[in-house]
């Protein structure tokens, strides 16, 4: 986000970035993939613990959003909000220590993995109810128009989420007071087990939004460009004041649910073919193709990315652990503080 | 099946299996119950014998699901909803406390509400401050629901069955700690009725009542003072609402002393209430207050060695037991 967004649009439509921000994009969803893919062995040498949900396949929609971001926007995750947290610019180490429950962690590891919280970065969890931040998410909009801050809230959730009545009290406020809100539908089809079809009668999420008043679309999720380029045209209308919008981003998940998904649900080869069409390879061929990314650049990326990685687990094995004496600290403000 | 070991969750399989293939009426109503076989994998396998018409796969939506199935109860059904968690059954609180609860009698005795609804409970797992809690008490709090909380792998096999023929709505809380549990060949004697409370072992030197995921730690805290000789009886309440207070009075007024050991928070906890009805009715015959052994007042947090510190463990019971009796010896 700190590389605000290099799209133009052309009057025909056509998307123009330019290679640099192109190949940052790139970076930050391999960043992403490959921390999460070091999470999972991590998990199995129970380094972390709990219940661990991975972002992977999903990567391009919290990048592609994140650039249309200014720091004084503010962002509201699920329990799947790793890559979310990368990509606003939290530190590896932070969010990986927070998962060993380390002091360091960016919730002193009192959340552990589905409670990531950074004020410093605007990043307001991490809530692992199921459509619980969508309120949140309207509330702190309302206090943004109520101090005349033109700032944008952004907030995501899964596709599962919009069958819990919070998802349209949420909608209905936020268009009825007109908030300066970007609603994120992360669709990867499933909520658990759930297949979309079994869970909602209008599969198209956009138009329930739009039933509320919103401008809403869908767009590719896999496309980290097209993910930016809707993204950065509605935080435009958001802070012009034109009211909330949502964007609902197709999607797929490639792992399980949670380290403990069977996938009883879903064919493996539905699975594999949402692979070949990933964000990470789609766009990845596509810089190869036009002669963009040569070898050597790519194992620079790979070797930086594995770099930053192993750091992050070095600085959470040497963090400490909370003194148990310090059980209390965080129930309730400090005294005269 | 005798010599057979049953899991915990093996045990609430069978007792849904049997109500359904008993009684058409009734039917599996919660989110991933069907195809991905259950959160807690309780309902794994039964959507391929009964169809996703009895095994209903529900969005989520949980106050409107448990609404449904409360419906569902008035129409002549025999709905068991789950819940994946209680922390998730606070979405449906509205429909359990005001319509599960009160209907029967607002209408004037008119309407029946047979409905079970079952969830989680319960901390242990690392799951954080929105998966952990132990919240069965703000559901005893409420006139017109049962609520029971099987310990044992006889209980969950028996007590759900029962449950399941009950005509007023109940609440069924299984520990996370729990579902992993097993045990030989557990038969309908090991669980007489699902209202009293049981002795799960007897003692002379205090009281110690508990329910739910505690009951292992507290047998374990009796099996450790017991080495040091001090004998505890262990009583498992079961049934958090209604209260066999005739049991947990007889075996204060036989040891003369109490110690409830609970998971929830202590502030308004069962564990006060249980305190206040000892303190109430056997007052002349106890020899050292009643004392509790509850949550630390947190929100449950992540990492091992806090939540540990959070929630009731083996040697915090064992203390508490030995500070009340040498505090007595003392003075
Ligand atoms: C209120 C509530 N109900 C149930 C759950 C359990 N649960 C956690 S994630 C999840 C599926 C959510 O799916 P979706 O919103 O599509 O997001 P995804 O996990 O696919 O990213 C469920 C059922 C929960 N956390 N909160």
């Amino acid at each position: 986000m700190s590389q605000s967004t290099k799209i133009m649009h052309t009057e025909n439509n056509k998307i123009h970035m330019d290679i640099a921000h192109i190949k940052f994009l790139f970076k930050q969803m391999l960043r992403i993939r490959r921390f999460e893919e070091k999470c999972a062995e991590l998990y199995t040498q129970e380094k972390i613990r709990g219940f661990l949900h991975l972002y992977i396949g999903e990567e391009a929609v919290a990048v592609g959003v994140m650039q249309a971001l200014k720091p004084e926007d503010a962002v509201f995750g699920t329990y799947r909000e790793h890559g979310h947290a990368i990509a606003r610019g939290l530190s590896m180490n932070k969010v990986m220590s927070e998962m060993f429950g380390k002091i360091t962690g960016s919730s002193r590891g009192r959340g552990g993995s589905m409670h990531i919280f950074d004020v410093e970065k605007q990043f307001y969890g991490g809530n692992a109810i199921v459509a619980g931040a969508l309120p949140l998410a309207v509330g702190l909009a309302l206090a943004n128009k109520m101090q005349n801050k033109n700032n944008v809230v952004a907030c995501f959730f899964g596709e599962g989420a919009v069958a819990e009545g919070e998802f349209h009290e949420s909608l209905n406020l936020a268009k009825l007071w007109q908030l300066p809100i970007l609603f994120v539908c992360e669709n990867n089809g499933y909520a658990m087990g759930t297949a979309l079809a079994i869970s909602e009668s209008q599969q198209h999420i956009f138009r329930k939004a739009q039933s509320y008043g919103l401008a809403a679309h869908a767009v590719d999720g896999m496309n980290v460009v097209e993910v930016e380029s809707a993204a950065s045209q509605y935080c435009h209308r958001i802070r012009n004041g034109e009211g909330p919008c949502l964007l609902e981003c197709n999607t797929y998940r490639f792992r399980g649910h949670s380290m403990f998904d069977t996938q009883l649900y879903r064919d493996a080869d539905e699975v594999e073919q949402w692979k070949s069409k990933g964000p990470i390879i789609k766009l990845k061929r596509w810089l190869e193709a036009n002669g963009k990314l040569a070898a050597d650049e790519l194992s620079q990326i790979e070797d930086e990315v594995a770099d930053e990685i192993n750091q992050a687990i070095a600085f959470a094995e040497q963090s400490e652990l909370e003194d148990v004496r310090d059980l209390y600290l965080g129930v309730y403000a400090e005294e005269n503080s | 099946m005798n010599e057979q070991q049953l899991s915990y969750r093996e045990a609430l399989r069978l007792a849904i299996e049997e109500a359904m293939n008993a009684d058409e009426r009734v039917f599996l109503l919660g989110e991933d119950v069907g195809n991905y076989g259950g959160c807690y994998a309780v309902s794994k396998g039964l959507s391929e014998t009964f169809g996703p018409d009895r095994i209903v796969d529900t969005p989520l939506s949980e106050s409107g699901f448990v609404g449904a199935g409360i419906g569902a109860a008035i129409g002549g059904m025999r709905p068991i909803v789950e819940i994946m968690t209680v922390n998730f059954s606070l979405l449906a609180l509205d429909q359990i406390v005001n319509n599960a609860a009160t209907i029967r009698h607002m209408s004037g005795n008119q309407i029946s509400i047979p409905i079970v609804i079952r969830m989680a409970t319960g901390a242990g797992k690392q799951l954080a401050a929105q998966h952990s809690h132990s919240l069965e008490n703000w559901y005893a709090h409420v006139p017109g629901i049962k609520v029971l909380a099987p310990a044992t792998v006889a209980d969950a096999r028996y007590m759900l069955s029962m449950a399941l023929k009950d005509p007023n709505p109940v609440i069924f809380f299984e520990h996370v700690m729990l579902y992993n549990e097993s045990d030989i060949n557990p038969a309908p004697e090991d669980c007489p009725d699902m209202h009293s409370a049981l002795v799960r072992q007897s003692g002379e030197d205090i009281s110690l009542v508990t329910y739910g995921g505690s009951l292992p730690k507290a047998l374990e805290a009796a099996r450790q003072l017991a080495q040091q000789d001090v004998s505890v009886e262990v009583i498992d309440l079961r049934s958090l609402r209604p209260l066999d207070t005739k049991t947990i009075f007889e075996s204060v007024n036989k040891t003369h002393r109490l110690l409830v050991v609970d998971e929830g928070w202590r502030t308004g906890s069962l564990a006060g209430e249980l305190c206040a009805l000892v303190a109430e009715n056997c007052f002349w015959s106890l020899d050292a207050p009643p004392i509790r052994v509850c949550s630390e007042e947190v929100p449950i947090p992540y990492p091992k060695h806090l939540e540990d510190a959070v929630t009731p463990q083996v040697e915090k019971i064992v203390n508490a037991v030995l500070g009340l009796l040498n505090k007595e010896t003392v003075s």
